[in-house]
């Protein structure tokens, strides 16, 4: 059983509480942009063994948006936050890179 | 080789069983080979089995990270069907079940295929509706299923409550030549026809890069050194997203855990394959008595063959207002596998970026009764550079806005 804790609202919850939404830190591309940049936009994906950062809900509780640092290898979770970021924040980072050393960043946005 | 018949039996009773010979070779590495099939499931092995049978390409080796058909081939639930509802599912999976219908004596090898039909049980009006139009469909893509009504379904299922309160059975879409085949047997067997061929089978052998030059591939690098190649071929389910990142692409792909279970062994009391898609579940009765259940897949991105534990509640919880019998039944096992799920559901058999590079995947929750199929066609594809069976599964389906969906079809499409 995964569980995360929702930042918005502090309870530690369990995955049957939450919705998945998916690989976080997408740029939108919309009309106007070019094709390869939409397709990638709408279906391409990381999809890493390993870190991955994702959105999710806590639908069954205070319904806000988060997002949270995880390893899909492992499902160790290095931490929750704000929805309202564009990239994750400096103190998930450092997590991530004490307990995965040498982990190849990627770029976001 | 030598061939498995009746006569071998006799002669190897009076012989103490001394002359078996291993299934498979297990050969070192070559420098280099004509095609490298990444992924010793049922899909690479069969591709490797029809480019030499098909296309006369035989200096082929088949690399495989753990042991042959230890990914989902040896994990699946053995649904063999093919009434889908868009015409390229219907010609790529109708294909590969009229291959399994005899390919126990095209391998030697017996695979144990059962035809005991395939039921999906409507449940809502809207399922009703669906299964008509998928009946439609399959006769004009001339495969046969038919809609039959709830008296039909009780007839061939006697063990089903067709009218549980939540969900009551109004009828189902029947395909009468669908029905399972022993998994491993399908991987093993193409394994000793591909070694007989001179082709190597090697196991233990993950590859952990994929070497290019100038947009072209060149060969692959592994846990057992480097190897050469001048084709390549992708076929790793799960792992399809992390072997395009050592090529440097990305795909439409995501990897998620499919759970499945089985119960304590019981008298036969099953003989056909029901799934109820409305409830997420689904159960047949194995040769050696277990009931095999299997349900949806898990929420989120995965790589751990386990799961959640309260998916398979519900699995349970849904396939007991069916089958009230099976309340009391004990379950023996769990296990989950990392399948690779497309957008629209539909698989992706196609050319990549690279030259040289071809990619099979996206078969997710449905692949095992694609394997024949999929290896028909993907060899033809790597041998020739066009397969009509394959053609719309190509990855650019994605940016044309040219899907082939699936997932409205059928909800759990096992
Ligand atoms: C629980 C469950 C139930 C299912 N039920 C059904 C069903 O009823 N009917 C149906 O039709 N389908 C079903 N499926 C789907 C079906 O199992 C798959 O679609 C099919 O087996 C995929 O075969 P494959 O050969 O593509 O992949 P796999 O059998 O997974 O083979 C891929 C192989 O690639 C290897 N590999 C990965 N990375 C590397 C690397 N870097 N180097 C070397 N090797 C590597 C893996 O070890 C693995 O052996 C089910 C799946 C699951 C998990
Ligand atoms: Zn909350």
């Amino acid at each position: 059983m995964l569980i995360l804790q929702c930042p918005c609202c502090g309870v530690m919850a369990d995955e049957t509480e939450l919705a998945a939404g998916g690989e976080a830190h997408l740029k939108r591309f919309g009309p106007g942009s070019s094709d390869d940049d939409f397709e990638s936009y709408l279906f391409n994906r990381v999809n890493p063994k390993g870190v991955h950062f994702e959105r999710w809900r806590h639908a069954y509780g205070c319904g806000k948006w988060f997002h949270a640092a995880r390893c899909t290898a492992t499902l160790e979770v290095f931490g929750t936050y704000s929805a309202q970021v564009t990239e994750p924040p400096q103190e998930i980072r450092d997590k991530i890179s004490a307990r995965r050393p040498g982990w190849r960043w990627r770029e976001f946005g | 080789m030598k061939r498995y018949s009746a006569f071998a039996i006799a002669r190897e009773a009076l012989r103490h069983h001394s002359g078996w010979d291993r299934a498979w070779a297990s050969p070192e590495p070559k420098k280099k080979y004509d095609a490298i099939i990444i992924g010793a499931g049922g899909h690479g092995l069969a591709t490797a089995y029809y480019l030499g049978k098909n296309h006369g390409i035989r200096n082929v080796a088949i690399l495989e990270k753990g042991w042959l058909g230890g990914g989902n081939t040896g994990r699946n639930t053995t649904i063999i069907r093919s009434n889908y509802l868009q015409d390229p599912s219907a010609a790529i999976y109708e294909k590969s079940r009229s291959l399994y219908e005899d390919l126990s004596q095209d391998l030697n090898y017996n695979v144990m295929f059962s035809p005991r039909g395939v039921m999906m049980l409507a449940q809502t009006q809207h399922e009703i509706r669906g299964y008509k139009r998928t009946a439609h469909a399959n006769a004009l893509q001339g495969v046969a299923t038919e809609f039959i009504g709830p008296e039909k379904v009780k007839e061939l299922c006697p063990i089903i409550n067709i009218d549980g309160p939540r969900y009551p059975v109004l009828g189902a879409l029947w395909q009468p030549r669908g029905g399972t085949a022993r998994h491993d047997a399908v991987a093993w067997g193409y394994a000793r026809a591909c070694s007989d061929m001179g082709m190597h089978v090697i196991q233990k052998c993950e590859v952990t890069g994929i070497r290019r030059d100038g947009g072209k591939v060149v060969g692959v690098d592994t846990t057992r050194g480097a190897i050469d190649c001048d084709k390549l071929g992708i076929v790793v389910a799960g792992h399809s997203g992390v072997l395009a990142d050592m090529a440097g692409f990305r795909l439409p792909v995501e990897s998620l855990c499919l759970q499945a279970l089985v119960s304590e062994p019981i008298k036969p009391c099953m003989d056909v394959v029901v799934m109820a898609n409305t409830v997420h579940g689904y159960m047949s009765q194995s040769d050696k008595g277990e009931m095999v259940i299997g349900g949806g897949t898990d929420g989120f991105n995965n790589y751990t063959q386990r799961g959640s534990f309260h998916h398979i509640e519900e699995t349970v919880r849904a396939l007991i207002e069916t089958f009230p019998m099976i309340s009391r039944l004990k379950m023996l096992r769990q296990w989950g596998g990392i399948v690779d799920m497309t957008g629209d559901r539909s698989p992706i058999l196609s050319k990549t970026p690279v030259e040289g590079i071809f990619l099979n995947c996206g078969w997710g929750t449905g692949g095992f009764k694609a394997i024949p199929g999929s290896g028909w066609g993907f060899a033809e594809l790597m041998a020739t550079g066009h397969s009509a069976l394959c053609a719309e599964f190509s990855l650019d389906r994605f940016r044309a806005g040219r899907f082939i969906d699936e997932s409205v079809a059928a909800g759990v499409a096992h």
